[in-house]
């Protein structure tokens, strides 16, 4: 079979048959309806702005925790850290000691 | 009070696009329904290239037209309104295809019978089978919706639209050498799908 051809061919045949135009009933009215509808809101991509927002930050204070963190040692080669821990804890030694 | 109506509406209808596209971009939204009105018919011809279910069409119509209003404050005259219009429809069919792109393997048992008739009316006699005929016609249809979105994009503007490549550029947003090559590689995706339909029967 002559591939070129039938190719040839078939492209004639769409060629003289074009697709109709035809618009549906009143589908002007439509459009103006779809395009007249109030813009909905984006719930989930405003939450999903709003997590990605909320990662970000985290991110950052965790990066500038982690740079400052050790800067804050002093003189006894205390963390900030163990500094916290031992303030936290200090009531609950306090009680262990009274009993 | 109808007819005042009525008169209003063929006022609108007797502007310039320029006029009502100036007039929709000055808040006037009415002005846009003439515009939705008078350009329908093609954008509508364009969908049905690309998709065969009247509900797609449809859907590719309605995108076009929302595309259309949320830009027109990006149009800006230098070409008329109906070339912007069509690259918006171009653009927004070949996103469909792109979207519901289906490799179909169809191969002649696929064939409906008249299409089997039609392509062993071909073999036979060639001169004799009628371009006519609607088996033809599906038979066009199949071959289509086998090519890639971009082979698909391509045969139809440049081969059965007789569009020419400059025209295809501005259409679609691609370079003139891209359009050639796409235009080189759809005609030899086009005779691998012709041969992979017709190979059972005849190869």
């Amino acid at each position: 079979m002559n591939l070129t051809e039938l190719q040839k061919r078939l492209l004639a045949v769409a060629r003289r048959n074009p697709p109709g135009d035809a618009v549906p009933y009143r589908f002007e009215r439509r459009i103006m309806a779809r395009l007249g509808e109030a813009p909905q809101p984006a719930i989930w991509l405003a939450w999903s702005r709003a997590l990605w927002l909320g990662a970000a930050a985290c991110t950052l204070v965790a990066i500038c925790a982690g740079v400052w963190a050790p800067a804050t040692r002093d003189d006894n080669g205390t963390s900030f850290s163990e500094g916290i821990e031992q303030t936290i804890m200090a009531s609950s030694d306090d009680l262990d000691s009274a009993w | 009070m109808a007819e005042t109506g009525l008169m209003e509406a063929s006022v609108i209808v007797d502007k310039s696009d320029a006029e009502l596209i100036a007039a929709v971009l000055g808040g006037d939204m009415a002005s846009f329904e003439p515009l939705v009105v008078k350009y329908s018919p093609r954008v509508f011809a364009t969908a049905r290239r690309y998709a065969r279910r009247e509900s797609e069409v449809e859907d590719i119509v309605q995108e076009v037209w929302s595309k259309a209003f949320h830009k027109l404050p990006g149009f800006r005259g230098e070409a008329p309104f109906e070339h912007w219009l069509m690259r918006m429809a171009v653009r927004t069919c070949y996103d469909f295809l792109r979207e519901h792109q289906r490799k179909k393997e169809s191969s002649f048992t696929d064939l409906t019978q008249p299409e089997s008739d039609w392509l062993e009316g071909f073999v036979r006699a060639p001169d004799q089978v009628s371009d006519e005929a609607d088996a033809a016609r599906q038979l066009v249809g199949r071959l289509l919706e086998m090519l890639s979105p971009p082979a698909r994009l391509v045969i139809t503007l440049l081969e059965i639209e007789d569009r020419s490549v400059k025209e295809i550029a501005e259409l679609t947003g691609w370079s003139v050498p891209l359009v050639k090559v796409r235009a080189f590689r759809a005609r030899s995706e086009m005779r691998k799908c012709l041969r992979r339909i017709t190979k059972e029967k005849y190869v």
